[in-house]
């Protein structure tokens, strides 16, 4: 087989193992290539974080609005605290809007759940670095059941 | 520059244990004819590839000129090797490329030579062999006595000083052992090549040797010019060679118990 | 005693043996990559690239599809009892791009060209091609050995992309055009959970090690043959056998070192 056939079946083959590996990126793994945009960070302590992991979604009313960036304990008040990149496109939030660690599902992936609080005078934005003061934290199924079974005692 | 062409100094060498080689002296002239004669297995061909240093040597040296083929760095001994052509037994054609492009080889790889001077060069040693009828043809669709010359144009395509004859005549029919013949007499007195034949068809090669080396049992056991070779008819094992002969100082038998034990240990 | 000294000294004749092919595998490497491109060196290793990289691509792409449609088939079963099946683009896509695409995808690679390297560099040794090369002052590590690893260590993650694609798509075609999964759901539970960087990152540094591993042994089992037909052939099954194992062993060893941690 002469040199130029041989390099136009390597051409042919390299070009589609690129195309594979462009399809395995942005199809399966859900790379984007602009990346999710502007971003600022939020900040929030929980006083139990559950199973939340970095990259997990924060979502107001279902819409992906930002995603965990990165999890760390606060030292001094032995408080977890979640670090979160906010999308800017979506947005900002007033300074009485509300946190909360959900699930989806009954078993599936933990998530933030973002509500808006009101807007007044006198109320600002959040801005890159602020703190979500006002927060719930992941509901644990043991204590829940702790709970149903001092209730039940309760009662008696 | 010197008679002699390449020394043997002091030689040893073994495989596995087994000693092949032991004190092994021997010089091979410069434009001539040097032929090794030995029964099958003494190690001739390794006798080569110690020349070409393919193997290592485990005490002595090699020197070709004035290179100690052993103990020189890589680069001056792929230096040396571009003066040596080697014909292999088989004659070991590379075997995706077609003749042209075989005997083209060595001129591609050490040479920046243009294509159409490449092609005269590559015909005329082709030319020289009787084959240029075949250079489209590939190694699979020649018979081994083309094979074996069309290796030979290759071993002489960069004008080597030295060639290697590994077992040229083995498995030959005799048009094509003549026309080998033919050839490397021709090459060694037209171009002043020294050669170096390993062989054991004992008659084909002493018609044009020089120069004879005979190895037997790890040493040699005769060195000279055929004349003087051929004279030693006290050496036993030499004649035994020579003649081909069945008994002699190398046994028919292979060393065993003895026979009639033997034989009862089975019947018992 | 007798006994156990001649099983001690047969475990050291073993051991001593396996060194010395490890340091010749090591000195062949090392001769290897001290070759200098050069000018052929691209020919040889586009030739090279077309030997090994697309005569494999028929038996990579037929098994990629295969095992995607296995996967995606038995991995519906098993989701379907926890009515989970929306997951299987997930399974699917994880299974393959962590595990089974470099993995599978490099066995077959070692029964298709490993095997063909080694027999050929055998072939090539045992009928003095390399001894002559040797004797024309070519190296036959810059002009055989080189490319060859070269070319083995790049088509094999390049096949490995390949049969994924394949396999993904396998899985897809059973789980929603015949199994019924929804389409959509299909790519996005896949999408959420498969990481770039994590999964299809991983997946090809798995893969690059293979091909490493494997086009290394092949050169250098055909390269140490015994120069006989018998000794190609037991070359050739030495190959198929070490490259395998080590494969898999490699695989647990970056698998705990990559996901396990």
């Amino acid at each position: 087989m002469s040199q130029r056939k041989l390099e136009i079946w390597v051409g042919l083959f390299v070009s589609v193992a690129i195309v594979s590996f462009a399809v395995l990126a942005f199809s399966v793994s859900g790379l984007s290539l602009k990346g999710e945009g502007d971003n600022y960070y939020l900040e929030a302590s929980f006083t139990n974080i559950g199973g939340l992991k970095p990259r997990a979604p924060v979502k107001l009313g279902g819409v992906v609005v930002g995603r965990v960036d990165s999890i760390y304990l606060d030292k001094e008040n032995y408080t977890p605290v979640v670090k979160m990149s906010m999308l800017e496109s979506q947005g900002f939030y007033p300074e009485t809007s509300s946190m909360a660690i959900l699930t989806s599902g009954l078993l599936g992936e933990q998530y933030i759940g973002l509500t808006p609080g009101f807007i007044d005078e006198g109320i600002d934005m959040l801005g890159d670095g602020d703190i979500v003061e006002d927060t719930k934290s992941a509901l644990v199924l043991e204590d829940l059941i702790g709970q149903f079974i001092y209730s039940i005692n309760k009662e008696d | 520059m010197s008679t002699t062409h390449i020394t043997i100094n002091n030689l040893k060498f073994s495989r596995q244990q087994n000693l092949i080689f032991d004190n092994l002296d021997m010089k091979f002239e410069r434009g001539k004819i040097t032929v090794v004669l030995g029964p099958s297995g003494i190690g001739k061909t390794t006798l080569l590839k110690l020349i070409g240093g393919q193997v290592p040597v485990d005490q002595g040296e090699v020197i070709f000129n004035d290179v100690s083929i052993h103990e020189c760095s890589e680069k001056v001994l792929y230096e040396t090797r571009k003066k040596m052509g080697m014909l292999f037994q088989s004659g070991a054609l590379f075997n995706d490329l077609n003749v042209f492009e075989n005997v083209a080889f060595p001129l591609r790889e050490h040479t920046k030579i243009d294509e159409k001077l490449l092609s005269t060069i590559v015909l005329m040693k082709l030319q020289a062999v009787g084959l240029r009828g075949a250079k489209d043809l590939y190694p699979s669709q020649l018979s081994g006595g083309m094979a074996r010359r069309i290796a030979l144009a290759r071993a002489i395509a960069l004008d080597p000083e030295v060639i290697l004859y590994d077992e040229p005549f083995t498995g030959q029919d005799p048009i094509s052992m003549n026309v080998l013949l033919k050839l490397i007499k021709q090459l060694n007195e037209t171009l002043g090549i020294t050669s170096v034949i390993v062989s054991h068809d004992v008659n084909e090669v002493l018609s044009i040797a020089d120069n004879v080396y005979v190895l037997a049992e790890n040493k040699i056991i005769a060195q000279g010019s055929v004349e003087e070779v051929l004279a030693e008819k006290d050496n036993a094992l030499l004649q035994q060679f020579l003649a081909g002969a069945v008994q002699g100082p190398i046994p028919f038998h292979m060393p065993a118990d003895d026979y009639q034990a033997d034989l009862k240990k089975v019947n018992k | 005693m007798q006994v156990l000294m001649h099983t001690f000294q047969s475990i050291g004749h073993y051991s001593l043996q396996k060194m010395q092919g490890l340091g010749l595998a090591v000195l062949m490497l090392k001769r290897t990559l001290l070759t200098k491109p050069h000018p052929k060196l691209f020919h040889l290793f586009i030739a090279q690239m077309y030997h090994i990289g697309i005569l494999s691509l028929p038996i990579i792409m037929t098994s990629g599809l295969f095992i995607g449609m296995v996967l995606s088939l038995q991995g519906y079963y098993a989701l379907v009892d926890y009515a989970a099946e929306e997951s299987l683009g997930s399974l699917v896509a994880h299974s393959l791009l962590r595990e089974l695409g470099p993995v599978v995808a490099a066995l077959v690679f070692t029964g298709r060209a490993g095997s063909a390297l080694t027999a050929e560099i055998g072939l090539m040794q045992s009928t003095e091609q390399i001894s002559s090369m040797e004797m024309m002052a070519v190296s036959p590590f810059k002009r055989i050995i080189a490319p060859r690893l070269i070319a083995g260590i790049i088509a094999l993650p390049l096949l490995t992309l390949i049969f994924n694609v394949i396999a993904i798509w396998g899985g897809y075609l059973i789980g929603v055009s015949w199994l019924g999964v929804d389409g959509g759901a299909f790519w996005s539970v896949m999408q959420n959970s498969v990481g770039f960087s994590a999964d299809v990152m991983n997946g090809m540094i798995k893969s690059v090690v293979f091909a490493f591993i494997i086009t290394w042994v092949a050169l250098f089992n055909g390269f140490h043959v015994v120069p006989n037909p018998q000794g190609i052939s037991r070359a050739t099954t030495k190959s198929v056998v070490t490259a395998s194992l080590l494969v898999l062993g490699m695989d647990f060893l970056l698998t705990v070192f990559m996901f396990g941690g």
